[in-house]
């Protein structure tokens, strides 16, 4: 964390009321408790339980009624990406977004299609049993292909420091293992992803990052147990 | 729809730039090599670079063409909703849409009442501004407009009625087609609709 003495008298006031609703588990509230780190930028947390949720959290995002929300002097930002953004542009230290325009479209790029594809069709391979997994293995493994090309010759999405692509991918960096241990399917391995691999371990070891991940054996009960409704008979798809 | 709002941008800017049509069942190598990850218009290629993805597209001009008509506004929280909004657009208004064109029965009426709900909530983050951007046209309209050209064949297929149950957003669209670079980019109602039904016939025939 950024001692006092790098804290302007500017960022005190921008600081002056910052809050973060999130969940202890939430992948994607964990993206703005990387950032806001990484940033040095202090705030208060609110644990939601979401199968009870705060009146606060409700009021703050009555459309999506999910976390991550982050209040910054009473106004609310959802959408954990659109979030980032939002950080990147109020707190100039430790930028994650590239300056050049064409550069930033491609990380918006990477990002979207983290959200979009990668990260559901790796849903999919561990809610999905015998041959309705295979499939799923193939069109998963598609997408990280992909993915593992972008890593050619950089040690993180963004180069040589961590940014905001990364953030975004934070969770492969940790659920995914979880979820082939819970499923039992194995997505990467070194001979197909080894610059995956390899950027995992960069990125699970990073300072700052390394400090907040979930505790994984409460990880691992969490997704039993979600695995179980989803393979039992009759679970929704 | 998605093509669509890059051009509104680039004419709200005045930008010159070439078009190229895609067959999209028969996609060009251009495409394909500039999109390999997701094959699908719009692709802007800038200096030899690609841009995919249409709102990414659209940040992208706003920020190279800085000079004029900017569409983002430029207070980070203000930007944020702008984001925010548009990003709802995408996820639901699309979706909603497809369900009230292509299904029946149960899973229609659940569709049109879904459809209708998001676009009241569009309603209510209008309110009573001009524009989605305040007193000037900016992103969350630009990703919106686009889908008024098929407002037309949600009404018939769907047998509903967008006006009188979302009557600002008629007004707002009319609005927003009175803006040249949305008139001349936007195709008739009636036209997308024709099309559509034409298409879905060529389907059934071939089956």
């Amino acid at each position: 964390m950024a001692s006092s003495a790098m804290v302007t008298a500017n960022q005190l006031i921008i600081m002056a009321e910052l809050k973060l609703f999130r969940t202890w588990s939430s992948r994607f509230a964990l993206r703005v408790v990387w950032a806001l780190d990484l940033k040095g930028i202090q705030y208060d947390t609110i644990f939601e339980d979401l199968s009870n949720k705060s009146s606060l959290l409700l009021q703050y995002n009555p459309i999506y009624k999910k976390v991550p929300v982050l209040v910054h002097n009473g106004k609310p930002l959802l959408e954990s990406l659109v979030i980032l953004e939002y950080i990147d542009e109020t707190w100039k230290q430790t930028p994650l977004l590239p300056e050049d325009p064409s550069e930033r479209a491609t990380a918006r790029f990477w990002a979207k299609f983290g959200d979009d594809k990668v990260l559901p069709s790796i849903w999919n391979v561990f809610i999905k049993q015998g041959k309705d997994q295979e499939e799923a293995i193939v069109t998963a493994q598609e997408n990280l292909g992909f993915v593992e090309r972008q890593l050619t010759g950089k040690k993180f999405f963004n180069g040589e420091t961590i940014g905001l692509v990364d953030l975004a991918f934070g969770w492969l960096a940790n659920l995914l293992s979880v979820w082939e241990e819970v499923c039992g399917a194995t997505l990467i391995d070194h001979e197909k992803f080894p610059l995956l691999l390899e950027w995992i371990q960069n990125f699970a070891d990073a300072p700052i990052i390394k400090e907040r991940w979930p505790p994984r054996d409460k990880l691992i009960t969490k997704y039993q147990a979600h695995h179980e409704v989803y393979t039992s008979k009759g679970a929704p798809k | 729809m998605f093509g669509m709002r890059v051009r509104i941008a680039l004419a709200e800017k005045g930008i010159k730039y070439e078009y190229k049509e895609e067959d999209l069942k028969n996609k060009s190598p251009l495409l394909l090599e500039m999109n390999p990850i997701k094959k699908q218009i719009p692709v802007l290629i800038h200096n030899g670079k690609p841009v995919c993805e249409s709102l990414i597209i659209v940040q992208y001009i706003d920020e190279v063409w800085n000079d004029k008509s900017p569409l983002l506004p430029s207070d980070p929280y203000q930007r944020a909703q702008a984001r925010f909004w548009a990003d709802f657009v995408d996820k639901k208004v699309f979706g909603d849409a497809q369900k009230v064109c292509s299904t029946k029965g149960e899973e229609q009426e659940a569709g049109k009442k879904e459809f209708l709900e998001t676009l009241k909530t569009l309603e209510v983050e209008l309110g009573d501004k001009p524009y989605f951007g305040g007193e000037t046209f900016g992103y969350v309209d630009l990703s919106f407009i686009t889908f008024y050209s098929w407002f037309h064949a949600y009404e018939v297929l769907g047998n509903i009625n967008i006006e009188a149950e979302c009557p600002k957003i008629i007004a707002w669209a009319k609005r927003c087609m009175q803006k040249e670079a949305v008139a001349k980019t936007l195709p008739d109602q009636k036209k997308v609709y024709e099309e559509h039904v034409a298409r879905l016939r060529k389907m059934f025939v071939s089956e």
